[in-house]
């Protein structure tokens, strides 16, 4: 079933939070204002938010080393998001974090896990937590498409088929593991294939299509949350933009660029707003200012934020203050 | 340890470790064990025993029978006990732990401290250690890698008293406890048995107690040598001690029993007395715990020291398998008395 037109009104602003939070965070970046890393998820916002909007506010998402998009679309603050990139004692995670380990339980985020796979029993373990506290929550396990390469995610998708866990493993396929294409690690043509071999169903779709993110991921989250099981969704996306901060994407060409980029999620779901008579082009524009406004707030917010002390570092190591 | 009064019961460490585990899942919902073999109707209740039966009393849902994936029963434990409840995991050997590193030290230990304190992760790791002529992929005693790994416990009972009071604490614990189980204290009976194994069984309370970590247990007061040990090597020191008794030596025996958190001043008090020191580890000798005892030690009571601190560990080799060489490899009371004897002439 699509979405109603009150859930793409939302699903509209959520993408371009992403997209503006990111591009903002590249600038600081390069200017020197901001610390760390960052593996950007510029392009791929159909899929985080597609997703997100399937799930209630209760359920789960496990993330990855690029998991600015996965935070906001579940609805972690730009503020804090912002104040962790800079290091700073308000952010998410009080600045022990960082980039690679955005999130907040808060929202049902979990702070990223930026080991490759790593993240997948771990998902499978919270859903069989809920599963055997009888909650009703699902946990939604984004991974990138080198991930179904890694041991842990034969062991976790395997725990969570035989035991019906309420997982849905969402696979972004941006075509790069880093810069290796993946039809060189993999021999499947469809990676939504290798569910069989776990026999649980598993779903190709166009990641650049919000709408029709949510249109597969909302079956599989029914079908995770009546105990039926887990599902493997692959969405087919693109990052936009280099895999790290020093990537200069000599591994595949312009044109190929150009040609994911002509399939914009953003202007796409505009363009389906307008169509629909949901939002004029003036609404489409206040919601750009709104979000853009919300961007420089948060980095307001971060740069007028305390920095943590050094030996702060000593911190939560253990529930128990400090070190052992 | 219990009042003399207290009532007791006689008990193995393999029946003690099952008892806390009855008790603990008793008490609290959220406690369930998962692991290999650990609860499969006419099975062997784990790999040692130790949870044979509890599926009968608890169900298959609670004492969950896994594939074999250690990295996946990790990562299991840790999405769980983020989820809310407080899993024990076990692997059959400790040498398993290697399949299970990354979630065990990159998610496990880090995830606390990656979300600012935030999450917390209560669970427990169980893991068969020590050397019982299985070779090299089945006797190791990895306590020392883990002690490297900021965010995890790591407790080391050596009789039925602690191993009952330490698990019930470790899974009260709200952090990830790593928990080592040596294969010769465990007192499995019949087709479990192991050969050479010690018979440990000690007297355990019948009431409820538990045992704070970070708390040593001086086994046998001395004047002479302080000699700190773990696990099986904690009977052997205690052996070459009477033994050294008679040459009018007087060895103080420690047995830390967790090793994170690790409570040096009781080692620090023991070592102003004797102003001597030995530590015997089961372990290999690079990177070990007992060089991290030794270096701890010199820092905090050099000025006490009378003599160098003398480590007798494993050698630097996998773990043989032939009895004749599995008995050079692992420190035997022969091994601590020489040790003692040359750390004294310095008197």
């Amino acid at each position: 079933m699509p979405p109603s037109p009150d859930v793409m009104l939302r699903m509209y602003p959520q993408m371009l939070r992403i997209r503006r939070f990111e591009e903002r965070i590249n600038q600081l970046f390069l200017q020197g204002r901001m610390p760390g890393t960052l593996h950007l998820y510029i392009g791929q916002e159909a899929c985080a938010v597609g997703v997100c909007e399937a799930l209630r506010p209760d359920d789960w998402v496990t993330s990855t080393h690029r998991p600015h998009g996965h935070a906001i679309a579940k609805g972690v603050s730009l503020e804090s998001m912002m104040a962790e990139l800079f290091g700073k004692t308000t952010g998410c995670a009080r600045g022990h974090g960082g980039s690679m380990h955005m999130g907040d339980p808060e929202v049902g985020a979990l702070t990223a896990i930026a080991i490759v796979g790593g993240g997948i029993p771990v998902a499978a373990g919270m859903a069989l937590g809920y599963k055997m506290r009888r909650t009703g929550q699902v946990v939604c396990c984004f991974m990138g498409d080198g991930a179904i390469n890694e041991g842990a995610f034969h062991e976790g998708v395997n725990m969570a088929a035989i035991w019906d866990l309420p997982v849905v493993f969402v696979c972004e396929n941006n075509l790069y593991g880093a810069s290796t294409p993946i039809e060189q690690v993999v021999k499947l043509d469809k990676l939504a294939d290798r569910a069989a071999g776990y026999g649980i169903p598993g779903v190709t779709v166009d990641g650049m299509d919000v709408l029709a993110v949510y249109e597969a991921v909302t079956p599989a989250v029914e079908r995770a949350r009546s105990g039926a099981g887990p599902t493997f969704v692959a969405c087919e996306t693109y990052r936009f933009v280099g895999h790290s901060r020093s990537d200069t994407r000599g591994y595949r060409s312009r044109e190929e660029e150009e040609a994911w980029k002509r399939r914009d999620p953003i202007p796409r779901l505009a363009g389906q707003l307008r169509d629909m008579g949901s939002a004029t082009e003036e609404d489409l524009q206040r919601i750009a200012e709104e979000v853009a406004a919300e961007v420089e707030q948060a980095v307001a917010f971060a740069e007028a934020s305390p920095a943590p002390a050094p030996e702060d570092c000593l911190k939560h190591v253990f529930t128990e203050e400090g070190p052992a | 340890m219990g009042t003399p009064e207290a009532a007791t019961k006689r008990m193995t460490i393999a029946e003690a470790l099952r008892e806390a585990i009855r008790e603990e899942m008793q008490r609290d919902e959220r406690v369930f064990c998962l692991g290999e073999d650990i609860g499969i109707s006419g099975g062997f209740g784990g790999a040692f025993t130790v949870t044979l039966g509890l599926s009968d009393e608890f169900g298959h849902e609670r004492i969950l029978d896994t594939p074999i994936s250690e990295a996946g029963i990790a990562g299991m434990a840790v999405g769980a006990a983020l989820a809310g409840l407080r899993p024990i995991a076990d692997v059959q050997y400790a040498d398993f732990l290697f399949c299970a590193m990354d979630q065990l030290v990159n998610e496990a230990a880090k995830l606390r401290y990656m979300s600012g304190g935030k999450l917390k992760v209560p669970m427990v790791m169980r893991a068969p250690c020590g050397a019982t002529t299985r070779g090299a992929q089945h006797s190791q005693s990895p306590e020392s890698f883990f002690i490297h790994v900021p965010g995890l416990k790591v407790a080391c009972p050596s009789t039925a008293y602690d191993a009952k009071g330490l698990l019930k604490t470790a899974i009260r614990d709200d952090n990830p406890v790593l928990f080592f189980e040596h294969k010769l204290l465990y007192g499995s009976k019949g087709m479990r048995a192991e050969k050479g194994a010690l018979p440990p069984v000690g007297e355990v309370p019948v009431e409820e107690y538990t045992i704070p970590f970070g708390q040593a247990s001086i086994r046998r007061e001395g004047t002479d040598v302080t000699i700190v040990a773990k696990l099986l090597m904690v009977y052997k020191a205690l052996a070459a001690a009477e033994a050294l008794a008679a040459e009018g030596i007087s060895c103080e025996v420690i047995d830390p029993r967790t090793l994170v958190p690790f409570d040096t001043q009781t080692v620090v008090e023991s070592v102003r007395k004797t102003e001597h020191l030995v530590i015997v580890d089961e372990c290999p000798r690079t990177g070990g715990w007992a060089g991290e005892v030794a270096a701890e030690i010199q820092e905090k009571a050099f000025g006490h020291l009378d003599a160098p601190i003398r480590r007798v560990t494993a050698p630097d080799t996998p773990v043989p398998f032939a009895p004749v060489m599995e008995k050079y490899y692992v420190p035997d009371e022969e091994d601590i008395a020489r040790a003692v004897r040359e750390v004294l002439r310095w008197r």
